[in-house]
C-alpha cells in the first residue's frame, strides 16, 4: 500500500529499493501524497505567497507607477464624499457637515446644471460627427495624391494645429474676432457690412468652436484614417478594378468597410467621453466671456467656476461626480451596443 | 493604381490646398501683428502681411526679458523632468503588463484602465494636490498629476507586446533579471515607440497650462502657456476696467503677438521636423487599435 501510494515518484521509489529501513520513504511519502492531491496541500505550495515571490520583480517595476496612479487617481476617488458635505475649509473634508443630497438637489435646480449639460452632449456630437466626416474626407483625398512631397506638405499644414495649446488657439481666434481690428470684422467692414461683437454674441459661438475644434483635429484624425486606409491590402483595389468597379464604388464597398472597425473605436472613445467637454477650448477660445455661457457653458467649464469663482466645493463636487457617472454609464452602454452588433469590435 | 483625368486631380488638390492655407493663416495672422507697428495694426486691423514692418515689440519684450526668460526656465524644467520620469515609470509599468505570464495583469491592467472611465474630478484632485501633498506652486504640481496617461502606457505595452516572448525566455535562462531584460533588450528594441510616447509627453508638458491655472498663483512660477493665458486675461480685464491715472503702460497687441510667437514658434518649429515619429506613433495606434 505504502509502495503504491509512492509509485508516481522515482526518486521515492529508487529510494525504497536503496534503502533498507522501508520505514523513512513511507513517513516521506504522506506528503508527497497530499501533495498530489490539487485540493488539499497544493495550493500553499502554489499559495499566494508562492506567486507574489514568482512575480516580485515584475511587482517591483510596476510599483512606481501604481504608486503615482494610487495617488492621482485614486485618492481623489475618496475626495467624492464631498459631494455630500457642505464642505467649509476650517472643518476639513471628513470633518465638514453631511449635506445628503443637498448639493445635488441644488445643482438640478440651476438652469446651469441643464444648461451646461445640453451644451457639452450637444457640442461634443457636433464635433464628433464633423470631425469624423472630415477627417475621413481628408483622408480618402490625401489617400488619392500620388506626389510624395505634396503628401507630405499637405500633412504637415494639417496637423500644424494639433501641436499648438489652446492658449495659443485663443490668440489666433481672438485675431480673427476682436472687435476693433479683428481680421473678420475688418473684412465685413470692407464689404460694407457692421462690426460684429463676437464676444457678446452667443448665437455664433456653436459654429465657431466647431470650426476651431474641426481646424485643431481633422488633421490629426485625418492621419489616424489614412494611416489605417494604407493598412488595406492593394489586391482587394486591384480585384475591384479588374471587375471594373469606379473610384467610389471602391471607396464605398471597400475602404469604408474594411474602416469599420477603426471609426468604430474612434468614434466610442470619442462617446466615451462625450460628458467631457475639452476644457481649454471653452475656457480660452471664448475667453471665457460670460455673455457667451447659455451656448458655450460646459460642464467642465460649470465645475471650474462653481469651485474656484463661487467657491463652491460640494456643488461642485456633485456636479463633477454627476459627470462621471454619466460618463462611466455611457462608455458601458455603447461598448454593449457595438458588442451586440460586431462583437469584435468592442473594446471591452 | 490609375490615375485620373486632370480636372479630377486639380479638385483634389485644390481643396487641400485650401485647408492647408486654412491651417495656418492664423499662425500667419499673429506672425505678422508681432511684427507690425501698433498704429499699423489700429488702422488695417491684423493683416496677413505686415502693413508696415517694425520689431519694435520685440525690442521692447527683450528690453526686459525677465519674465519670459523664467517662463521658459519653469517650462523648460518641467518638461525635461516630467518627460524622463513619466516615460520610465510608464515604461516599467507597460513593460509588467506586456508579459503575459506576469500572475496579476490582468488586475494592474484594470487598476490602470479604469482611470480612462473614471475619476475624482476637478474639485477632490485640487483638495489632494494642495491640502494633502501641499504644492500649491511648486513646480512638481505642473508635472506629477500627469506623470501616468493610461493611454500612453497602453500605447507602449502594445509595442512591448510584440516583442518576441522567446527572447525574454532566453535571457532568462541566460540568468538576466527583469530589470536587465526591460532596459538591455526590451527597451533598445522599442526605440521608435519610446521616441514617439516620448514627444506626445513633451507636448503635452509643453502645451499645458491647466496645472498652473489649478495650482500656481506666485508670476515667478508662471509656465509659459500661463503667462500668456495671464497677458491675454489682464488685458481684458484693464480694458474692461480702466484705472484712471494708471502708470503701467499697457503691452500692444503687437506686443503680445510678439509674446506668443516667441513662446511657442521654437517648439512649433521643431515639431515640423519630428512629426514623422508622431505619425509613426498614429499608426501603431489605428492597426491595432
Amino acid at each position: 500500500m505504502v509502495v503504491d501510494l509512492n509509485f508516481p515518484f522515482p526518486v521515492a521509489a529508487g529510494y525504497d529499493e536503496t534503502v533498507t529501513n522501508r520505514k523513512e520513504p513511507t513517513t516521506m511519502a504522506v506528503p508527497d501524497n497530499t501533495a498530489l492531491n490539487p485540493t488539499t496541500s497544493f495550493p500553499p505550495k502554489k499559495g499566494f505567497l508562492y506567486t507574489l515571490a514568482r512575480n516580485k520583480w515584475l511587482l517591483l517595476l510596476a510599483a512606481p507607477a501604481t504608486l503615482v496612479v494610487l495617488v492621482f487617481s485614486y485618492l481623489p476617488m475618496f475626495g467624492l464624499i464631498l459631494a455630500f458635505k457642505k464642505y467649509n475649509f476650517s472643518d476639513g473634508i471628513l470633518g465638514s457637515p453631511w449635506a445628503g443630497f443637498g448639493n445635488f438637489e441644488y445643482l438640478f435646480a440651476t438652469r446651469d446644471a441643464f444648461n451646461s449639460t445640453i451644451n457639452t452632449v450637444y457640442l461634443n456630437a457636433i464635433f464628433i460627427f464633423l470631425s469624423l466626416v472630415g477627417a475621413i474626407i481628408v483622408a480618402l483625398l490625401m489617400n488619392e495624391v500620388r506626389n510624395k512631397w505634396m503628401v507630405k506638405s499637405y500633412q504637415t499644414a494639417l496637423f500644424l494645429p494639433y501641436f499648438i495649446s489652446w492658449v495659443i488657439v485663443g490668440y489666433f481666434v481672438y485675431a480673427l474676432l476682436n472687435f476693433d481690428n479683428g481680421t473678420i470684422n475688418r473684412w465685413i467692414g470692407a464689404m460694407g457690412g457692421e462690426y460684429v461683437q463676437w464676444y457678446t454674441r452667443p448665437e455664433y459661438w456653436p459654429f465657431i468652436l466647431s470650426l476651431v475644434y474641426l481646424w485643431k483635429y481633422v488633421g490629426y484624425y485625418s492621419l489616424i484614417y489614412l494611416a489605417g486606409i494604407l493598412g488595406i491590402d492593394k489586391e482587394y483595389y486591384e480585384a475591384a478594378m479588374i471587375d471594373g468597379a469606379t473610384k467610389l464604388q471602391q471607396i464605398r464597398k471597400i475602404t469604408l468597410p474594411l474602416l469599420s472597425p477603426l471609426i468604430t473605436i474612434m468614434v466610442l472613445m470619442q462617446i466615451g467621453r462625450i460628458f467631457f467637454a475639452d476644457f481649454g477650448l471653452f475656457y480660452n477660445v471664448t475667453q471665457n466671456s460670460g455673455a457667451l455661457y447659455s451656448t458655450t457653458d460646459v460642464i467642465d467649464t460649470y465645475v471650474f467656476r462653481t469651485f474656484r469663482v463661487l467657491g463652491d466645493a460640494g456643488m461642485a463636487t456633485a456636479a463633477g461626480l454627476y459627470q462621471a457617472v454619466c460618463g462611466l454609464i455611457l462608455v458601458y452602454i455603447s461598448n454593449w451596443c457595438v458588442r451586440k452588433v460586431n462583437k469584435d469590435e468592442a473594446l471591452f | 493604381m490609375k490615375s485620373y483625368p486632370v480636372w479630377q486631380r486639380a479638385i483634389i488638390h485644390l481643396f487641400l490646398i485650401a485647408l492647408a492655407v486654412a491651417c495656418i493663416i492664423p499662425l500667419l495672422l499673429v506672425l505678422s501683428a508681432s511684427f507690425s507697428d501698433e498704429a499699423a495694426i489700429g488702422k488695417y486691423g491684423y493683416t496677413l502681411l505686415p502693413k508696415a514692418f517694425s520689431t519694435i515689440a520685440y525690442q521692447y519684450i527683450l528690453s526686459d526679458p525677465t519674465q519670459i526668460v523664467t517662463a521658459y526656465g519653469i517650462t523648460i524644467f518641467v518638461t525635461a523632468v516630467g518627460t524622463i520620469v513619466s516615460l520610465l515609470l510608464s515604461s516599467c509599468m507597460a513593460y509588467v503588463l506586456s508579459r503575459s505570464d506576469f500572475a496579476y495583469r490582468n488586475k494592474f491592467s484594470f487598476f490602470i484602465y479604469f482611470t480612462m472611465l473614471f475619476n475624482g474630478g476637478l474639485v477632490p484632485s485640487y483638495m489632494l494636490v494642495t491640502q494633502v501633498l501641499d504644492l500649491k506652486n511648486s513646480v512638481w504640481a505642473l508635472i506629477l498629476p500627469y506623470v501616468i496617461v493610461p493611454w500612453f502606457v497602453l500605447l507602449l505595452r502594445t509595442y512591448f507586446a510584440d516583442i518576441p516572448e522567446s527572447l525574454i525566455e532566453s535571457a532568462k535562462l541566460e540568468g538576466a533579471g527583469e530589470f536587465r531584460i526591460l532596459f538591455t533588450i526590451i527597451l533598445p528594441l522599442s526605440l521608435p515607440a519610446i521616441a514617439t510616447v516620448g514627444l506626445f509627453i513633451i507636448l503635452m508638458y509643453w502645451n499645458d497650462w491647466y496645472l498652473a491655472l489649478l495650482y500656481v498663483d506666485e508670476g515667478k512660477k508662471f509656465p509659459l502657456q500661463y503667462l500668456l493665458y495671464n497677458i491675454m486675461q489682464n488685458l481684458s480685464v484693464i480694458k474692461a476696467n480702466p484705472v484712471p491715472g494708471m502708470a503701467v503702460r499697457l503691452p500692444g497687441e503687437n506686443t503680445r503677438m510678439a509674446i506668443a510667437v516667441l513662446a511657442t514658434g521654437p517648439i512649433l518649429f521643431a515639431f515640423v521636423f519630428v512629426q514623422r515619429y508622431f505619425i509613426a506613433g498614429l499608426k501603431v495606434g489605428a492597426i491595432k487599435g
